[in-house]
């Protein structure tokens, strides 16, 4: 378990913003840390793995204290058992694939993880290639699989599908859920995305300017107080008034529904929602391959 | 024929006082790349003063420095026997000083075109400082390594004013081949001095090429 309990005073897009976090995080779980940009998401995981020192408080994990500003106590960063994957992936460009992997390698660790780690990322192909002969999906999954062979308890990830396309966002979120099984990590990710919330987290932490505001599970803190059996996220694309009626235009992976909205709801282009439906019958048919 | 001994003996002192330079020069631009010091600006002005001073300044310092009446200097000979007036060491001491921003300052740009990301997803997997300097650092700052070791070793080639001050004109010792061209000017020989003269301009020449060719393959390689 990780006890968070800091303060921090940072410079950000929003000006001078006093950060104080407290929470606590169960062990194996997966949890999105969510929130506009300047909120301190990225400075969140900065300070859990030891990049940046907060002005006070404490970080505990598992009983081990990580940080403690009153007794002196700042593990560092190499100490502290967290993977962390950069939002540019920070792979080393002088090194093939492999060497990234073998240099996070820690020197007492059994190499075999490494082929462990290539088997279920699929990067056998890709061992002997340069970084910056991959694509960004591939990179995103070589950064991935060299935070794995660290063998992290912590796996931190900041903003880690930003740079993808829809296709491959799907493709490494299963990536990311089948390490996060098959190593018992306990996870956290930052992302202002609530599809990518929906579909891994078990816990979502809601950030506004240096507090957290919510926290709970993502379909109960984004889908409200709706028990719908169908639901999808999506964003507001457009608005316009048919007849008697609001049409809202949403996008959703990369489809664009039409909606009827009430006229009363205080809906915007450009907010995040949930469609969500009771009772109908939908239609499942496979895919022609 | 002409007297190779000059050329040679500026090809020594080129190469010692490279190599010299680059060990010392790596933890200088990486401090002056990585502080948060107030005081940066003042180690970089001193770094850089050898580029604006006039040689011979840098060279009539230096001798005082090394004059066997001096502390310094009586000190070195007393206690080491090394006399920097006037000998090869002496040379050596004043080229380092003098071709020494040539080699910080690419090397410190190089240190701080690095993203600091790269540092960092190192320190997170337990790496010493010193080896994500050897392992990660150095092998993606290579252009500008070339660079800078090149340029110094090409300034060091052409220096003058420096080494006229503190070596003199002793063959084999301290006669470069640009004391040599100026020497066999003052003795009305110039087909020797054009002689030495399109050799230390051939071998600059060539030394430019090098680093351009080299800077040209790094910027496609960044842009592919």
């Amino acid at each position: 378990m990780i006890g968070f309990h800091i303060k921090k005073r940072l410079n950000t897009s929003l000006g001078e913003t006093q950060f104080q976090f407290d929470f606590e995080i169960q062990k194996e779980s997966f949890t999105a840390i969510y929130g506009e940009s300047g909120a301190g998401k990225t400075s969140l995981l900065r300070m859990i793995s030891g990049l940046m020192k907060p002005d006070d408080g404490t970080i505990t994990y598992n009983g081990k204290v990580w940080f403690d500003q009153k007794k002196n106590i700042d593990l560092h960063t190499g100490q502290r058992k967290v993977g962390f994957v950069f939002q540019d992936y920070a792979l080393f460009p002088n090194m093939t694939v492999l060497g990234n992997l073998k240099f996070a390698l820690s020197k007492s660790a059994d190499p075999v993880i490494i082929d462990s780690v290539i088997d279920i990322t699929d990067l056998g192909e890709l061992k002997s290639k340069m970084p910056d002969t991959l694509s960004g999906g591939q990179q995103q999954r070589v950064a991935l699989a060299r935070a794995i062979v660290q063998q992290p308890e912590l796996l931190l990830l900041d903003e880690p599908l930003s740079a993808l396309d829809t296709v491959m966002q799907q493709k490494l979120q299963d990536y990311l859920i089948k390490v996060h099984k098959e190593f018992k990590l306990t996870t956290i990710f930052v992302t202002h995305d609530i599809t990518q919330i929906i579909k891994m987290a078990d816990q979502v932490m809601i950030l506004e300017s240096g507090k957290v505001v919510k926290a709970g599970k993502p379909t109960v803190i984004f889908g409200q107080s709706l028990s719908g059996k169908f639901k999808l996220s999506g964003r507001v694309l457009d608005i316009y008034a048919e007849g008697v009626i609001n049409i809202a235009s949403i996008l959703i992976g990369k489809d664009v529904i039409k909606v009827v909205i009430s006229g009363t709801d205080p809906l915007s282009i450009g907010d995040e929602v949930v469609v969500a439906s009771k009772a109908f019958n939908p239609i499942v048919q496979k895919v022609g391959e | 024929m002409i007297d190779w001994q000059p050329i040679i003996l500026t090809l020594q002192l080129a190469l010692v006082t490279t190599v010299i330079l680059f060990f010392l020069s790596i933890p200088m631009a990486y401090k002056l790349a990585f502080t948060q010091s107030s005081l940066k600006p003042i180690f970089e002005a001193l770094v850089s003063m050898p580029l604006v001073l006039p040689p011979t300044i840098v060279g009539f310092y230096l001798l005082l420095t090394f004059s066997p009446n001096s502390t310094i200097g009586y000190w070195l000979n007393n206690n080491f026997g090394i006399n920097l007036a006037f000998s090869f060491e002496g040379l050596v001491v004043g080229s380092l000083i003098y071709s020494l921003p040539f080699m910080v300052q690419p090397l410190q740009a190089g240190f701080s075109k690095i993203s600091v990301k790269l540092i960092e997803a190192a320190q997170t997997m337990g790496r010493t400082n010193w080896e994500i300097l050897i392992r990660v650092i150095l092998p993606n700052i290579k252009p500008s390594i070339i660079t800078a070791v090149v340029l110094s070793f090409a300034h060091t080639i052409g220096e003058f004013g420096v080494v006229l001050m503190i070596g003199g004109n002793i063959p084999g010792e301290t006669k470069v081949a640009s004391i040599a061209i100026y020497d066999e000017v003052e003795a009305m020989n110039y087909g020797a001095a054009n002689t030495y003269s399109v050799i230390l301009f051939a071998l600059s020449f060539l030394i430019l090429v090098f680093i351009y060719s080299i800077n040209k393959g790094s910027f496609k390689s960044i842009n592919s």
